[in-house]
């Protein structure tokens, strides 16, 4: 045996895992020994953590691309992009959810504290660069969840999500495992770029049904057609705050792990994976529009909706560019800001005893409250990629990335999927500009002055991005220059 | 220095943020101090700059302040460009804007009456008329100032935009509502021209950047396309002419023209802003800009040159029997940005842009005038119905009367210097059209003095037409209107005598006006001072026909006041030719307006009630209705099931696979 | 290559072998007195007398899942003794931290009261 195994790994480069690390155990002694009803000091370590842990990230990793722990770990630009986008969501989650989880009876320390492990999983996983730590990621994420989805005990609703998650989530996971066993099988090693050189030098049918298992793995995490089946049961039984977190800050994880398992990883394999890929994102905009386009509870129509969107994510990658992988981190970057507030204006109008989940409720929203009608407004038009947003910059570098790639027909296809999605996000609008109220008013918007603040620096933080792309754009595809 | 720049385009858009949005609790004086302060500051420093082009050493700025994308190799930029042409440009638009502001306390005073009492509009129309104009002011200047044809596109749209608000104003009343609507329009057509002039060069010069446009001209100016049928046109004309259909919407020429005189639907300080000194002359500005690119087509400069020509004249003649004082200037204006295109058709690009300047002046002191006389009147603008209001409102006499010798070119007077130097210029050009284009300006000095003196006797001279009540409470309008006349007044007998020397003949444009040498008009005609000019002009017949002018309407308002109504008898068909402003209202509403509808409503009843609604529509509806259902019932609830559809997609996937490999 | 397997397709065999001998000499040599005792299925803490779909006690798996966590640790721990003197202070000072982070895990556990029968 030789010392050399025992280096000592550059421990800065990983120092934001292991600062998240540090926040969750602390967040949980914190919260063992505060006894405070609120979990107020938890908040406070938690939401701290992770905006010093988003700090870090830019500090200890920005401009680099090494590897360390014996090429398990990596540390590039686009680990820095994706992992700040993660904390940013997980921040929002937590500021959202506070006042929609105490008024419910379901805030427990446990939120905080499955939520910051789940985080520190997507971390693993955007930054993995091997099969091992990547597999560690996605199941430290994948169980944190499942217990998220379960949180409300008392609801046969959120039980029945959380054994549909947890039991296909577990048939996904034998899935990848299966596939990566395949990879190492066929390659003789756990380390991606070894596997890359291997795949580049041999193909050989072995790794083609390793990379079928392990797209199949990977599209479930993302909630892709025909592997999304958990996704509007996940999204409807779980509490909003989980949905919220599920929907934005695990898909923007389930990019790092595309990327780095099939994007970069199975790259010579990329004429193979090109039409699965492709396969997945048109069923995945071809489903999601026609199901969303008959949903009357808002929680599903933005679930279904999601699969929209993840198709356009997928249609980025069919590129296998660097432009293609930069487009498809900017869509789902920008869409999981968007879907956040989204989902924020949803918690705002609900109150105890009261969720406002049906389309009903936001008629005449704009008499309510003008403000948050707007940002409404904004979100959905964003959504729906009108020009001028910056929705419509995500989806056009997606299409221009396609275009590039020469599958026309694709383009178009999501072309005319972006405008049915149109129908869906205006009626929102129309509902609340244009719509009387029910007779009782309307669910009034409630919520902490510091819930609301964040809230609307969330929907600024949209408009802007419509008016101002061109940074974040540069980022993301300066993370695969 | 490009801070600069920018607090010159930013300070009124942040005026016209603050009055816009939180004008109600601003009140009236808070929101026209702000925006006032604002464009006072903007002025300020334009003028700063101007200063510095003139007597100082300030260079050239060509910068780019924002990246907003970059796609397929093509920059979007916001950008901005200031050179001496952009630095008069500033200078005129802030100086007008902070005229026009002031001015507007006291014209939009009473606005309250305007708006019927349940109005929900009503309580802030006063804060949102200044947030209006400085968002205008803020526009022109992102119009002047781009480096690029993005921004010009957009700062372009926005002036419509703002100028559509304008003219609407007043929206209660159906006629500004169809008037605003007419514009909004008839400069859709123009910038569809406009465009695909912009796309012409984008696909052929390959950038939107000015510089690199104009650099790609200078190198391959004899480029060729195709366009129908293989005929093989120069680039650059089709450019040019695309582009020139744009500047025709904005600065009103024949035909396009229409929307301008019913714009006057609006408040009268948007038509002195908009409608007379700045935003109609964005067409002219335009043009000269593009002097690079019309350089280098005979073609597109000899359209240039024939349409302004027609211009001048007709729009002249349709002056003459106007009622309405406002729309007599606003005939006059039409008339007048004739005179520029012309100076631009013939390579006079420094004449025609020195026009603008000297027209935005003594325009926006006749508009503001008539506005005074509006406001004495209470909101009477026919003319038949004024007379003799010299003695009740002397200041606004004295400034009108010279507005209107400046505008008739009267020596002296800065509109003389930029008309006759447009006169000699097309005397002096051999370009195609310039014999028939000289004898058109010719015949329009005679008739603008004829229009110019026939509103100045029929509104201040000769008996006193008003009814009692409206005589009763005639007087001078307060300070804040009679303030901006006076300011406007001075430039207006100043301004030609001081500067035409440097800015038509000395070169004073430099690098950013380009003229071919053998195109060099202005070069042709000699200048040697500005008393050597004046008195050369009397050896031509414009100074004479003016006179003529002058004598003619004298005869006809002041001494015989009964002959006009006899010609009118005597010469019904040119009259009538004339009242109907040559058919193309009527043509344009019967024939296009008309022809739209019925088009419309034949496709709304064949096309889309029946195919689009019936089939598309509803059917599509129907069917994503019914397979949704179908889906989802998929979505059953049974964990198998689900479990079921991974192992299927799995299978299908792995299948597939085989296939695709073997 | 595959000479190399050949010791461990021996092992197999014997083991089978042996398996099997042992069984069928316990079946031939043993005394058969059955009783209703012996004949019941063996369970471990149970009742044999239930049916097997019946509802117990969920502590059991808690115990069950906290054993298995303290146990694993100790695998975990017996290799690490052996080379301790090859990882030196770093190997030292990451079984420290992994056992700072378990005893997270216990603190939390205990405060919880997951490890108090009643």
């Amino acid at each position: 045996m030789t010392t050399d195994a025992f280096e000592i790994p550059n421990l800065t480069l990983a120092l934001p895992e292991i600062w998240m690390l540090g926040v969750a155990c602390l967040v949980l002694v914190v919260d063992l020994f505060s006894g405070d009803r609120d979990h107020t000091p938890a908040y406070w370590v938690a939401q701290l953590g992770l905006l010093s842990a988003a700090l870090i990230t830019v500090q200890a990793q920005w401009g680099l691309d090494v590897t360390t722990f014996d090429g398990n770990y990596v540390a590039d630009a686009m680990a820095v992009v994706l992992k700040v986008t993660v904390l940013l969501l997980t921040f929002l989650a937590f500021a959202y959810s506070r006042d929609y989880l105490r008024e419910r009876g379901m805030l427990r320390g446990e939120f905080y504290l499955l939520s910051l492990f789940s985080t520190l999983g997507m971390m693993v996983i955007i930054s993995a660069h091997s099969l091992l730590v990547l597999y560690l990621g996605v199941e430290l994420m994948s169980l944190s969840l499942y217990a998220l989805v379960a949180m409300r005990r008392g609801s046969p609703a959120a039980s029945e999500a959380a054994m549909k998650y947890f039991v296909l989530g577990a048939l996904a996971s034998g899935m990848l495992l299966y596939g990566m066993s395949m990879l190492y099988g066929a390659t003789g090693s756990l380390d991606l770029a070894a596997i890359t050189d291997v795949a580049a030098a041999e193909s050989r049918l072995l790794l083609v049904f390793g990379l079928v298992f392990t797209v199949v793995g990977v599209a479930f995490k993302f909630g892709a057609v025909p592997f999304h089946m958990w996704v509007p049961d996940v999204y409807q039984g779980a509490p909003t705050a989980v949905t919220l977190f599920i929907a934005t800050a695990s898909k923007v994880a389930a990019v790092g792990l595309f990327i780095r398992l099939i994007g970069e990883g199975l790259e010579p394999l990329h004429g193979d994976w090109q039409n699965m890929v492709l396969l997945l994102a048109v069923a995945s905009i071809l489903i999601g529009n026609t199901v969303a386009l008959v949903q009357t509870n808002i929680k599903r129509m933005l679930a279904y909706s999601t699969f929209n969107h993840i198709g356009f994510i997928f249609l980025g990658f069919v590129a296998g560019s660097a432009e293609g992988y930069g487009a498809s981190m900017f869509y789902a970057v920008t869409y999981s800001f968007t879907v956040a507030a989204a989902f924020g204006v949803i918690m705002l109008l609900s109150r105890q005893g009261f969720e406002a989940e049906n389309l009903e409720d936001f008629k005449g929203l704009n008499e309510r409250s003008p403000l948050f009608a707007l940002v409404m407004l904004l979100l959905m038009v964003s959504l729906t990629g009108i020009p001028g947003t910056v929705g419509f910059y995500a989806k056009w570098l997606v299409i221009r990335s396609v275009v590039d790639a020469g599958v026309m027909w694709a383009a178009v296809f999501a072309v005319i999927g972006a405008v049915v999605g149109a129908f869906y996000y205006l009626r929102v609008v129309r509902l609340c500009y244009f719509d009387q109220p029910e007779a009782e008013g309307g669910p009034q918007p409630s919520g902490s002055g510091g819930f609301r603040f964040v809230l609307a620096a969330n929907g600024l933080s949209v408009l802007l991005l419509g008016l101002f792309p061109g940074a974040l754009v540069a980022v993301c595809m300066a993370a695969f220059g | 220095m490009e801070t600069l720049y920018l607090v010159i385009v930013l300070a009124p858009l942040i005026g016209a943020i603050v009055a816009g949005l939180f004008g109600s609790q601003l009140g009236r004086v808070g929101a026209h101090r702000v925006t006032i302060a604002l464009v006072g500051l903007s002025t300020l420093l334009s003028v700063y700059v101007l200063t510095g082009f003139m007597w100082g050493d300030r260079t050239t700025f060509d910068g780019t302040v924002y990246t907003w994308m970059v796609a397929g190799g093509i920059e979007f930029e916001v950008g901005f460009l200031v050179d001496e042409l952009t630095a008069m440009m500033m200078a005129v638009v802030t100086f007008v804007s902070l005229m026009v502001h002031i001015y507007t306390i006291g014209y939009m005073a009473d606005e309250d009456h305007n708006w019927p009492e349940t109005s929900r509009l009503r309580p802030n129309a006063y804060q949102r008329f200044f947030a209006y104009i400085s968002l205008f002011t803020f526009s022109m200047l992102m119009l002047v100032m781009a480096n690029n044809f993005l921004q010009l596109f957009f700062a372009w749209e926005a002036v419509g935009l703002v100028s559509y608000l304008l003219i609407g104003f007043w929206m209660n009343r159906p006629s500004a509502v169809f008037a605003n609507l007419k514009a909004f329009l008839v400069n859709r057509v123009g910038d569809f021209g406009f465009l695909l002039g912009i796309a012409t060069v984008v696909m052929y010069f390959g950038s939107l950047h000015y510089g690199d446009v104009f650099n790609a001209v200078a190198v391959r100016p004899d480029q060729t396309m195709s366009i129908l049928g293989g005929a093989e046109w120069q680039v650059v004309t089709v450019a040019a002419i695309l582009l020139f259909i744009g500047a025709m919407g904005k600065s009103a020429q024949v035909p396009l023209h229409v929307w301008l005189p019913d714009s006057m639907e609006g408040p009268t300080p948007i038509s002195a802003l908009i409608h007379a000194a700045t935003m109609v002359t964005a067409g002219i500005f335009l043009v000269a800009r593009m002097s690079p690119l019309f350089e280098y087509s005979e073609a597109a400069l000899a359209f240039v040159l024939v349409i302004g020509a027609i211009t001048a004249l007709l729009m002249g003649l349709v002056g003459l029997v106007q009622q309405d004082i406002k729309r007599v200037v606003a005939y006059s204006t039409l008339s007048q940005l004739g005179y520029m295109v012309v100076a631009l058709g013939a390579s006079a690009y420094a004449a025609g842009v020195y026009h603008l300047m000297t027209h935005a002046f003594f325009k926006a002191l006749l508009f503001l005038g008539a506005g005074s006389v509006i406001i004495a009147l209470h909101h009477k603008q026919d003319m038949r119905e004024m007379g003799g209001l010299k003695k009740y409102m002397p200041v606004t006499y004295w400034t009108m009367l010279i507005g209107t010798l400046a505008l008739i070119g009267f020596p002296g007077f800065s509109g003389f210097f930029s008309k006759d130097a447009i006169i000699e210029a097309v005397h002096h050009s051999d370009r195609i059209g310039a014999g028939f284009a000289y004898w058109c300006v010719l015949l329009g000095v005679f008739v603008t003095a004829l229009y110019s003196f026939r509103l100045l006797f029929l509104v201040f001279h000769g008996e006193e037409r008003m009814d009692h009540h409206t005589r009763e409470h005639l007087h001078e309008s307060p300070k804040v209107v009679t303030v901006p006349l006076i300011l406007l007044a001075i430039p207006s007998v100043l301004i030609g005598l001081l500067t035409v020397g440097p800015m038509v003949f000395g070169g004073w444009f430099g690098d950013s006006i380009l003229v071919r040498s053998g195109h060099d008009a202005l070069g042709a005609i000699g200048f040697h001072g500005v008393g050597e000019f004046t008195l050369h002009a009397f050896k031509t017949p414009a100074i004479y026909l003016a006179a003529a002018g002058f004598a003619v309407a004298w005869y006809l308002y002041i001494r015989r006041p009964d002959l006009p109504a006899q010609l009118q008898q005597r010469l019904q068909t040119p009259y009538r030719i004339l009242e109907n402003k040559y058919g193309f209202d009527d043509l344009y509403l019967n024939v296009f307006a008309a022809g739209g509808r019925g088009l419309g409503t034949l496709l709304w009843r064949g096309g889309d009630v029946r195919l689009i609604d019936g089939l598309v529509v509803n059917g599509t509806a129907r069917t994503v209705g019914r397979v949704a259902a179908v889906l989802r019932h998929g979505q059953t609830g049974y964990l198998y099931h689900y479990a079921f559809v991974m192992i299927i997609g799995l299978l299908v996937l792995l299948t597939w696979f085989m296939f695709a490999l073997r | 290559m595959l000479a190399e397997y050949v010791p461990i397709l021996l092992f197999i065999i014997v083991g089978l072998g042996l398996g099997a001998v042992l069984i069928v000499a316990g079946f031939i040599l043993g005394p058969r007195r059955p009783d209703e005792e012996k004949l019941s299925p063996y369970e471990c803490g149970f009742e044999a007398f239930e049916d097997s779909r019946m509802r117990f006690d969920v502590r059991y798996y808690l115990v069950a899942l906290l054993f298995i966590i303290f146990d694993l640790e100790i695998a975990f721990l017996f290799p690490w003794a052996i080379v301790l003197d090859e990882v030196g202070l770093f190997g030292v000072a990451a079984m420290g931290l992994f056992l700072v982070i378990l005893l997270i895990g216990f603190l939390y556990e205990w405060k919880k009261g997951a490890l108090e029968w009643e």
